[in-house]
């Protein structure tokens, strides 16, 4: 017997049944990479609601949206799109990083 | 080039931590060099896959196909994790026995090496193609840093290859008898830590949304990405914030992983005991 086959299975029930109350929580808030610098490097967030952001990459590298604060690892190709989902956050202010370029990919995550 | 040093030696050393463990949990055990060798081999080989086409694989599942690799190939590392505690459960014993009395190597047998191996190449693939990407991205920008650069990245590479020498080793000063129980726990720690790290993964890709809160924050004690938090991360799967699912997948792993040794254990008598009686 599977442990994780039960996991999945209630998983995406669970799903189902949340997911359309995620998707009234706004649209993804757009930033964009370029020359390993994000744009806005402030983004803001509702407290203790999901979030999503839209990164797009228009460097021609890849890039890690990095952030220990926030538990996220996503890469995005150079020229790709990637949705970054936050879960919800208590208020505060989450660093994050662009893991390949951090000299100078910097940004934060502010909830409120 | 310290920079792109510190940056591979982050996501090297959790593969060399990783390895260590392989290494010393398989002491003894013969032809291990060249399972542990073909792991590292074909990791290396599927980062450079996985780096080539990053884009390919970020574009699958309505864009949560990064999300979704990465959770697969670590409950896939989880299961063979789970494989080598269970079949140590039931041979251990005898092996550690043998290997005390004989002082020789043992042979491989029905050994799941090939469990640990996937597990090391699966290692290997997750940080190795996160390098790759990271290093071409360096190398494409050209420039006189990149030789700099590059050079660092390989003694970022020969700095994680400390670290797995230094976790084998350290093992190794565990007492013989006492080895293969603590590499087991091991196991089972770094296993149940794949297994949260694997839900963060599907959360992160939109899947499993439910018991997303964080449910308590020790980042003021022990940040998770100071050395020692990342260090515990990658060992037992620490997380300064963890969620309620990952919660959940955690316990579940380490209660699934005792309960099949435990049953494993009782179908193999303990071994010797009438020999070492008379």
């Amino acid at each position: 017997m599977n442990p994780w086959l039960h996991w999945l299975t209630g998983g995406a029930l669970a799903a189902a049944l949340i997911l359309p109350a995620l998707a009234e929580n706004g649209a993804p808030v757009p930033v964009v990479l370029k020359d390993h610098r994000f744009s806005p490097t402030e983004i803001h967030v509702r407290a203790n609601a999901p979030a999503q952001i839209l990164l797009t990459n228009s460097d021609s590298t890849a890039e890690e949206f990095d952030s220990s604060a926030l538990h996220i690892e996503k890469v995005v190709p150079g020229g790709g799109k990637g949705i970054v989902r936050l879960a919800p956050l208590a208020p505060g202010r989450y660093h994050f990083m662009g893991e390949y370029h951090s000299h100078t990919a910097q940004g934060v995550v502010i909830a409120e | 080039m310290l920079a792109t040093l510190l940056i591979v030696f982050r996501e090297v050393i959790e593969a060399g931590l990783i390895v260590g463990i392989v290494l010393a949990a398989t002491k003894g055990v013969a032809g291990r060099a060249w399972w542990v060798s073909l792991g590292v081999a074909s990791g290396l080989i599927g980062a450079a896959f996985v780096a080539g086409f990053a884009g390919e694989i970020a574009g699958l599942f309505q864009g949560a196909g990064q999300e979704i690799f990465d959770a697969s190939i670590l409950l896939f590392a989880v299961v063979m994790l789970t494989w080598h505690n269970v079949w140590m459960a039931g041979h251990g014993r005898a092996m550690a026995r043998e290997m005390k009395q004989v002082g020789a190597q043992v042979s491989a047998g029905e050994r799941p090496m090939a469990a640990l191996a996937i597990v090391v190449g699966i290692a290997v693939l997750r940080e190795g193609s996160e390098v790759v990407l990271f290093l071409y991205g360096i190398a494409s920008q050209g420039g006189t840093s990149s030789v700099a650069m590059l050079t660092g990245g390989m003694l970022g590479v020969l700095a994680g290859a400390a670290v797995t020498a230094l976790m084998y080793f350290g093992l190794l000063a565990i007492p013989a008898h006492r080895l293969f129980g603590v590499t087991a726990g091991l196991i089972t720690l770094l296993a149940a830590g794949m297994a949260a790290q694997a839900v963060l993964f599907l959360q992160q890709g939109g899947y499993l949304e439910f018991l997303t809160r964080t449910v308590w924050d020790t980042s003021w004690i022990l940040p998770q990405d100071s050395i020692v938090g990342r260090l515990l991360h990658t060992l037992v799967g620490y997380n300064d914030t963890p969620n309620g699912a990952q919660l959940v997948a955690y316990s579940a792993t380490v209660a699934v992983i005792l309960a099949l040794t435990r049953f494993e254990r009782a179908r193999h008598p303990r071994p010797g005991m009438v020999r070492r009686a008379a």
